[in-house]
């Protein structure tokens, strides 16, 4: 295969051609902060925290969704982008009702502790916390929508990887929410398999296993390992 | 075929023409209609005259509207009573009748139509009466005398760009979806036209409809597609019902379908209805749509160009954009190329509304200035009040005031200015409107209409409108000024799609010309044009 040289943050490196600048930089050890990419599943480009800039236009790329170019110069981590980071988890804080100490996921969430490495500390918006449902009817997993940050990692596992899409969203705008089958209780969906991949990948505590430590629960490897038990099976 | 109908049409000394569109129907245009019928009828006029339902002039506001031919004589807020006098008059005396007469010339003085060349003229449910204006001329001379190459360079000649907002060089895109592999390839006419207060891409469907027709299947020709959507909301249901027949019609003298005019073309067309959200019209969105999912946008590359529907190639174009191409085919992509200003050729139609004393549809050269939109054609701001600013662009446009009318309509002047094309809105305000409210207003649209996938669109809006809220609430602090800025560059340089990338400019522009207005609400608790919640006295 084709392979593309390109700089990201001053470093020359080296990947084959359609490879992500994600993709590129994970490989190379430089770390872009992300919320909504899983490997494994298709990349959804809605969290905005891996926004990337690329010499010669004015513009801000998302890193998970465009792919590297021959000679691109790629910066990861200006005073502009580590800004607007903060404004998305600024943003996120603020849009559901994030409160660390009675969350369950408190000490295992992507979203807090990303926070807190990118040094978000205080919210500078009104927050907007309305009161959504959360549906325990499952024996034993749960949805608590106030805590969702909608990326969709749950969806597209279940969808991608389980084969069985019983989550999807609906509405839209601020009043967008995960819902199970045609917003049913979890207990009533028919199409659920109960495999708990949705669990696994969910970065904050929206959806977990019941009485389950969620450090034990999380594992945004389960994607890709399934993915590449897979492939290995077929060749 | 055309030379037929118009022999036909030449025998009849007068034409009128009874405008049929959505706002005329609102204010009794059938009615009208049956009653000049009748009044031609009882007074032995068949001979002579035609009576014909045609679509949209322009001037809707002076609805209903007759436009009777030769001399295109305009009469305004016809009622079916006045039908017979109109007729003994202007067709029995040969003295157009006063006291109707469209009393706004100026409105067409500085038009040029090209796209709605028909509009108004035309019966848009009679396929001859199109053929006989020179209609589907443009598609025989593709099938006979030019290769698809031909048609994409004519077109890249015109220097013709995208109508639906962004201005992408249509022929580029030709050129790209033409060396796209992969197949069958795919056609989308984009006619969602979700922005509130735009109407300009209905009327043209609602008018002409086949040379939106014509110009997908001239595409069609070209790319070697073999199949089309035409995308439109299902509340347009006049549009619908026109397209749907317009198809039909089409269908059956064998310029849709298999084997086109007898050659080796096939292109089917459907017309396929969205539940109307603003996103649909996105283009990206618009194909999860026609392949039956949530309407949402995705990031781009790929670009539908290599891969769109199913994964395939597909070209997506503006309605507008697609009914020029017959004319580039007829008269060349040179011709084209010297209307309007060189790196922007052509014209461009907007509807025309807000505080203005000739609101409707127009369709002027690019280049032209604002300032000739507003007090030429639209006669300016009406009952004695003043211009204040005006709205470019739709609910994500830019409000630019009186410094900035002397700009030429263009995209990059308008960009420059912090306002868009958009699909071609143009909203008037005058002193009696607040600034802060006017933002809040169109954030809200946006706030809204947000599909809810990207933060800084489905969150950011949010907080603005809170901050506005806020404001207006005089509870603003000089700070929010600045946050305001600061999140609305964010929303606009992060956001994945065109919504949320353009949805800040009515804020940032307000707070760019009219700071001071700003200022009053958070400093002296006031509104100085006393118009919004807080009042002239402040709270
Ligand atoms: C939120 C949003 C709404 C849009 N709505 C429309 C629309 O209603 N009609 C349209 O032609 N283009 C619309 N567009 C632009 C399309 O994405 C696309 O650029 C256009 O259809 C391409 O055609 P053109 O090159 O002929 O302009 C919209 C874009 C965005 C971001
Ligand atoms: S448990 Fe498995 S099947 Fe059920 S929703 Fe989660 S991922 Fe889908
Ligand atoms: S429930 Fe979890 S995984 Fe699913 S969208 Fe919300 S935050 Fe993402
Ligand atoms: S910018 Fe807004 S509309 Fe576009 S993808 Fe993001 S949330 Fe959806
Ligand atoms: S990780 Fe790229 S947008 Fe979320
Ligand atoms: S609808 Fe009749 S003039 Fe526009």
């Amino acid at each position: 295969m084709k392979s593309v040289r390109l700089t990201i943050d001053g470093r020359a490196v080296e990947v084959p051609d359609g490879t992500t600048i994600l993709d590129a930089a994970m490989a190379n050890g430089i770390k872009i902060p992300t919320l909504c990419h899983l490997e494994g599943v298709k990349d959804y480009g809605g969290c905005r925290l891996c926004l990337v800039e690329i010499k010669g236009s004015p513009k801000v790329f998302p890193a998970c969704t465009t792919p590297v170019g021959q000679g691109m110069e790629v910066t990861t981590n200006s005073d502009r982008l580590k800004e607007y980071r903060k404004m998305a988890l600024q943003l996120l804080l603020s849009e559901r009702a994030h409160i660390c100490s009675v969350c369950v996921a408190n000490g295992a969430c992507e979203l807090q502790s990303l926070a807190s490495e990118l040094g978000v500390d205080q919210l500078i918006f009104e927050r907007d916390w309305p009161e959504l449902s959360v549906d325990l009817t499952h024996a034993y997993l749960v949805i608590d929508r106030n805590r969702c940050i909608l990326c969709t990692r749950c969806i597209r596992v279940c969808d991608e990887i389980e084969g069985v899409h019983t989550l999807d969203l609906m509405l839209r705008g601020k009043e967008t929410q995960v819902v199970i089958d045609l917003n049913e209780n979890w207990k009533n969906a028919t199409s659920c398999t109960g495999c708990r991949k949705c669990a696994k990948v969910c970065p904050v505590g929206a959806i977990y296993v019941k009485g389950e430590a969620l450090s034990s629960t999380k594992d945004k490897e389960v994607a890709k390992f399934i993915t590449e038990r897979r492939r290995s099976a077929f060749e | 075929m055309a030379e037929e109908e118009r022999e036909k049409q030449k025998r009849f000394r007068y034409r009128i023409n009874v405008c049929c569109s959505s706002s005329c129907i609102s204010l009794g245009a059938l009615k009208v209609l049956k009653s000049f019928e009748r009044a031609v009828k009882e007074l032995g006029l068949e001979d002579q005259c035609k009576v014909a339902r045609t679509g949209c002039p322009g001037t809707c506001s002076a609805g209903p509207v007759v436009l009777i031919e030769p001399g295109d004589y305009f009469y305004e807020g016809v009622t079916p009573e006045s039908a017979r006098e109109i007729v003994e008059e202007h067709v029995i005396r040969g003295i157009p009748l006063k006291r109707f007469l469209y009393s706004v010339p100026e409105f067409f003085s500085k038009q040029k139509r090209l796209v709605l060349r028909n509009a108004g003229k035309m019966d848009p449910l009679d396929i001859r009466e199109y053929i006989s204006r020179g209609g589907y001329a443009a598609l025989v001379k593709c099938l006979t005398k030019m290769s698809e190459d031909d048609v994409i360079n004519e077109v890249f000649k015109s220097g013709l760009r995208g109508r639906g907002g962004a201005g992408f060089q249509t022929g580029q895109k030709w050129k790209f979806v033409s060396k796209a592999a992969g197949s069958p390839k795919y056609i989308i006419g984009n006619l969602d036209e979700g922005d509130p207060g735009v109407f300009a891409n209905r009327t043209l469907a609602e008018a002409d409809p086949h040379a939106i027709i014509e110009g997908m299947i001239i595409a069609s020709y070209a790319l070697k597609a073999e199949k089309g959507y035409l995308y439109t909301r299902a509340e347009y249901p006049l549009a619908i019902e026109t397209l749907k027949k317009a198809i039909q019609q089409a269908k059956s003298l064998g310029l849709l379908g298999e084997k086109i005019l007898g050659t080796d073309l096939n292109f089917d067309l459907e017309l396929r209805l969205g539940a109307g959200a603003f996103i649909a019209g996105e283009e990206t969105a618009i194909l999860a749509s026609i392949e039956g999912m949530r309407a949402m946008p995705r990031p781009r590359p790929p670009y539908p160009a290599s891969s769109g529907l199913w994964g395939k190639p597909t070209l997506i174009q503006n309605v507008e954009t697609l009914a020029n191409i017959p004319l580039i085919v007829l008269n060349g992509g040179e011709w084209f190329s010297k209307i309007g200003v060189p790196h922007c050729p052509g014209t461009k139609c907007f509807s025309l509304t807000g505080k203005i004393k000739n609101p409707g549809l127009i369709e002027v050269p690019m280049g032209i200035t604002l300032k000739e939109v507003v007090f030429e054609i639209g006669g300016g701001v009406p009952d004695g009040r003043r211009f204040k600013a005006v709205l470019v662009g739709g609910p994500s446009g830019g409000c630019l005031p009186e410094s900035q009318l002397h700009l030429p309509i263009d995209y990059e002047s308008l960009t420059k200015a912090g306002a868009i094309m958009g699909s071609g809105g143009i909203v008037v305000l005058d002193d009696e409107s607040c600034m802060v409210d006017t933002a809040k207003f169109f954030i809200d649209f946006c706030v809204d209409e947000s599909c809810g996938k990207c933060t800084p669109c489905r969150v950011g809006l949010v907080k603005v409108r809170k901050i506005l809220e806020r404001i207006g609430h005089a509870k603003g602090v000089e700070k929010d000024i600045d946050l305001l800025a600061k999140v609305g560059e964010y929303i606009k340089e992060a956001s994945l799609c065109g919504l949320g990338q353009t949805a800040p400019n009515p804020v940032l522009t307000t707070i760019r010309y009219f700071k001071e207005e700003y200022m009053a609400h958070i400093l002296d608790k006031k509104c100085p044009t006393g118009r919004c919640d807080m009042g002239a006295e402040g709270s």
